[in-house]
């Protein structure tokens, strides 16, 4: 068993651009589910419709880059107001199935070949970073130390997704302890009482819906920077890796979806080095290492009950900012 | 004020469902705008190609006829047989070799002589009709539009055993089960342990389905029942089943791999002539013999049995139930069983009908489940039966409208819709879940 492979893989996945849009779509996520209560379960749509958002405005219209991330934005918010209107006035429990439906559908509309010169469809979309690697402040060469070396656009890649979650993680903080910030709590915790407050729920609602599609966007196409977008990426099972993430972190806070994201991708990546290693190794009986590979996610499952069951506030959490779980 | 704003409130939704109407309305318009394109074109990269033979004899002047996508083309094949049309966008064409154009007594054999153009990764498909001596034998438009209602209706009912357990679950424990569909998966993956372990083909399909319910009663136990009684919330336990859908997918991948496995017998089922053209596989014949007479023994339980009320009666008001004198727990005990045998012999009966059985078979077909159960009303059994016959009847015939990769678009987007207008479902009764 090669340890020290391992021990690189699992520490790169430490500062990944996956790891870092995790990050993003869960600090989105935390929002719509932490703040406001939303039970979106279609954040995979929010990412997919941020990375083509992104892909389809550089390749097809020629945006530089800057304009493919409003675009992306646009998309994203735009996204989020046409999944709104009709989801929002929805209970808790239907509101799920119908975010996961949509996000099959903006899937599924990626996938089909009707769009295939604009979408790529199957096959996805490639070369569309060269006008954000032109714009690359760093010369050639090597950057980094130890597991973390980098080239010059993969450290380029790396650093612009760090300022962007930072500034969002900022914006964020500042907008949840603002009074907008206090009334979507309050939202969360009796909708009915801010509603006898005067107060505009539907609206508030659909301003959260996109400020976290918004980020989360930001996070799909933080995802796809680095190389190529594909339908297959935004499957449902993304949907809850990230809701993994921001229920491991802590649902209801900005620092948790950040370290849920880091915990999971590390852990993602130990596992998805050592079982394969250790099936190689004759240690998991009759298991080849790609059935070994598997075996992570099932973890990820199991993982995923034992948190909402045990500690459903997550690691950094408050307890007593769990609506969802006294009702 | 308050009232004001309430009316305000109304009135900003209503004017927002209308602009989201105009706009799926709109997205309609652009399907069906026609590309413009009058030749037979050279100018498009993406071609459809083909060789007209009988028995290595190139037919020269065979008409074909490209239609699709607002797009209409035909050619006449040259003296080596040889035709090629351009297309606008490598989308869903319909085919047609005009047989009329054949030498006398010459026929296309199989597939009929309209057929629907799939492509596959490149910008050329070549498409080549089996023809050779025989009757002529045209399918119509009207006579695929039946075919598809026949495929419809044999999903739809497979649907409908699924979409039931979901419903009733969900109505007697509040809970939309999110590993529902691994419930699914189970059924045709027991089936294919025991045809494996040797056990006859017939005997293995009620031993798999009594090991599905076992399943059901199993999840039951172990863990719904001790989180029912620990008052865990609604949210957490959605969130507990979607926890046990990524277990049970990834540990049937971790065992059968990432390939499609066939049951026996799925391929190379016999077709009966039904009437016409249209002709029915005895393996469709069988799945929609067997859903139906499960599906009528089990209406008949619900109406009829004690146990049958009870469940309805819990579905209804758990605590009107309750202090009316069920035993609430023996209920939803009896109805986790119930949906999982149902769901079971629903995976079986799509492993045919796929046909194949892949680790994540059950997360494809989980939102049309669900689909089914929210337009019949979650919680009826008999609204998730009509809702799984619209969805799979819709399903298979609108792939004759628009591009066949797009149909299942249109099933989730009608579960959007009606929860729009009707949020309780067709069959469901009126009550506040917005």
């Amino acid at each position: 068993m090669d340890i020290n492979s391992i021990f690189i893989n699992t520490a790169q996945a430490l500062f990944s651009p996956v790891t870092i849009a995790f990050a993003m779509a869960a600090l989105g996520l935390a929002i719509h589910f932490g703040f406001v209560g939303l039970l979106n379960f279609g954040i995979a749509g929010f990412m997919a419709v941020g990375a083509y958002g992104y892909a389809i405005s550089t390749l097809t219209f020629g945006f530089p880059w800057w304009a493919a991330f409003l675009a992306s934005m646009a998309a994203s918010a735009l996204f989020a107001v046409i999944l709104g209107i009709p989801t929002l006035q929805l209970r808790g429990d239907y509101l799920a199935i119908v975010t996961i439906a949509a996000a099959e559908i903006v899937r599924l509309l990626l996938l089909s070949t009707t769009w295939i010169k604009t979408t790529g469809s199957a096959d996805g979309l490639v070369a569309y970073a060269d006008d954000f690697r032109s714009i690359n402040p760093f010369p050639d060469g090597t950057y980094g130390f130890g597991p973390w070396s980098y080239t010059a656009n993969q450290f380029w890649v790396l650093i612009f997704a760090l300022i962007v979650l930072a500034l969002a993680a900022l914006l964020l903080w500042r907008l949840v302890r603002s009074p907008w910030g206090r009334v979507i709590k309050g939202i969360r915790e009796d909708e009915d009482a801010v509603r006898a407050l005067g107060k505009n729920v539907f609206a508030y609602k659909m301003q959260a819906l996109v400020v976290g599609g918004i980020v989360a966007g930001l996070g799909g196409a933080l995802y796809v920077l680095p190389s190529s977008a594909n339908p297959m990426l935004f499957a449902t099972s993304l949907t809850f890796f990230v809701w993994t993430a921001l229920l491991l972190g802590g649902a209801a806070t900005v620092f948790g979806p950040l370290l849920g994201a880091v915990i999971f991708w590390v852990l993602q990546a130990f596992l998805g080095s050592l079982l394969p290693a250790m099936a190689d190794a004759g240690l998991l009986g009759a298991l080849s290492s790609a059935q070994a590979g598997a075996l992570r996610f099932v973890l990820v499952g199991i993982l995923l009950v034992v948190i909402v069951i045990v500690r459903p506030q997550g690691i950094v959490g408050d307890k007593r900012e769990l609506t969802f779980v006294r009702k | 004020m308050s009232s004001a704003t309430a009316e305000n409130h109304t009135f900003l939704a209503r004017g927002m469902k209308m602009l989201l109407i105009a706009i799926l309305a709109f997205a309609g318009v652009l399907f069906a705008s026609p590309a413009m394109a009058d030749t037979v074109g050279d100018e498009y990269e993406n071609k459809i190609l083909g060789n007209v033979k009988n028995e290595g004899t190139p037919l020269q002047g065979v008409k074909i006829i490209v239609e699709g996508n607002g797009y209409t083309a035909e050619v006449v094949t040259d003296g080596d047989g040889k035709w090629s049309i351009g297309v606008p966008e490598a989308g869903s064409y319909l085919i047609t070799l005009v047989e009329d154009t054949l030498p006398e007594g010459i026929a296309v054999l199989e597939g009929g002589a309209t057929q629907t153009v799939e492509w596959g990764f490149t910008n050329t498909v070549v498409w080549n009709f089996f023809i050779g001596e025989g009757e002529r034998n045209p399918t119509s438009q009207l006579d695929q539009f039946f075919m598809r209602v026949f495929a419809g209706l044999n999903f739809g009912l497979l649907l409908g055993l699924a979409a039931i357990g979901l419903s009733l679950v969900f109505g007697t424990t509040a809970l939309p089960n999110f590993a529902h569909g691994e419930m699914v998966t189970m059924g045709a993956l027991f089936t294919l342990f025991l045809t494996l372990a040797g056990v006859p083909l017939l005997l293995s399909f009620p031993l798999a389905v009594a090991l599905s319910a076992l399943f059901g009663w199993g999840l039951d136990a172990a863990i719904w029942a001790p989180l029912r009684a620990r008052g865990v919330g609604i949210v957490q336990l959605m969130i507990v089943s979607i926890g046990l859908s990524l277990t049970f997918r990834y540990i049937t991948q971790a065992f059968l791999g990432g390939g499609t496995e066939q049951l026996p017998g799925a391929l190379g089922s016999p077709e009966i002539p039904i009437f016409r053209t249209v002709s029915l596989s005895v393996n469709d014949l069988i799945s929609m013999g067997v859903s139906l007479v499960v599906l009528i023994a089990f209406a008949f339980w619900l109406l009829r049995s004690k146990m049958g009320k009870a469940t309805r009666a819990v579905s209804d008001n758990a605590d009107l139930a309750a202090a009316s004198g069920i035993n609430v727990d023996q209920v939803i005990r009896v109805v986790w069983i119930m949906a999982g045998g149902l769901a079971g012999l629903a995976g079986i009966l799509w492993a045919y009908f796929r046909p194949g059985l892949k680790w994540d078979m059950g997360e494809k077909i989980l939102l049309f489940i669900f689909a089914a159960g929210v337009l019949g009303g979650l919680g009826t059994a008999f609204g998730a039966f009509v809702g799984a016959m619209i969805v799979g009847v819709l399903i298979e015939t609108s792939a004759q409208f628009i591009p066949s990769d797009l149909k299942y678009v249109g099933a989730l987007l009608v579960m959007i819709i009606i929860l729009l207008f009707r949020p309780q479902g067709i069959l469901g009764r009126r009550e506040r879940i917005g």
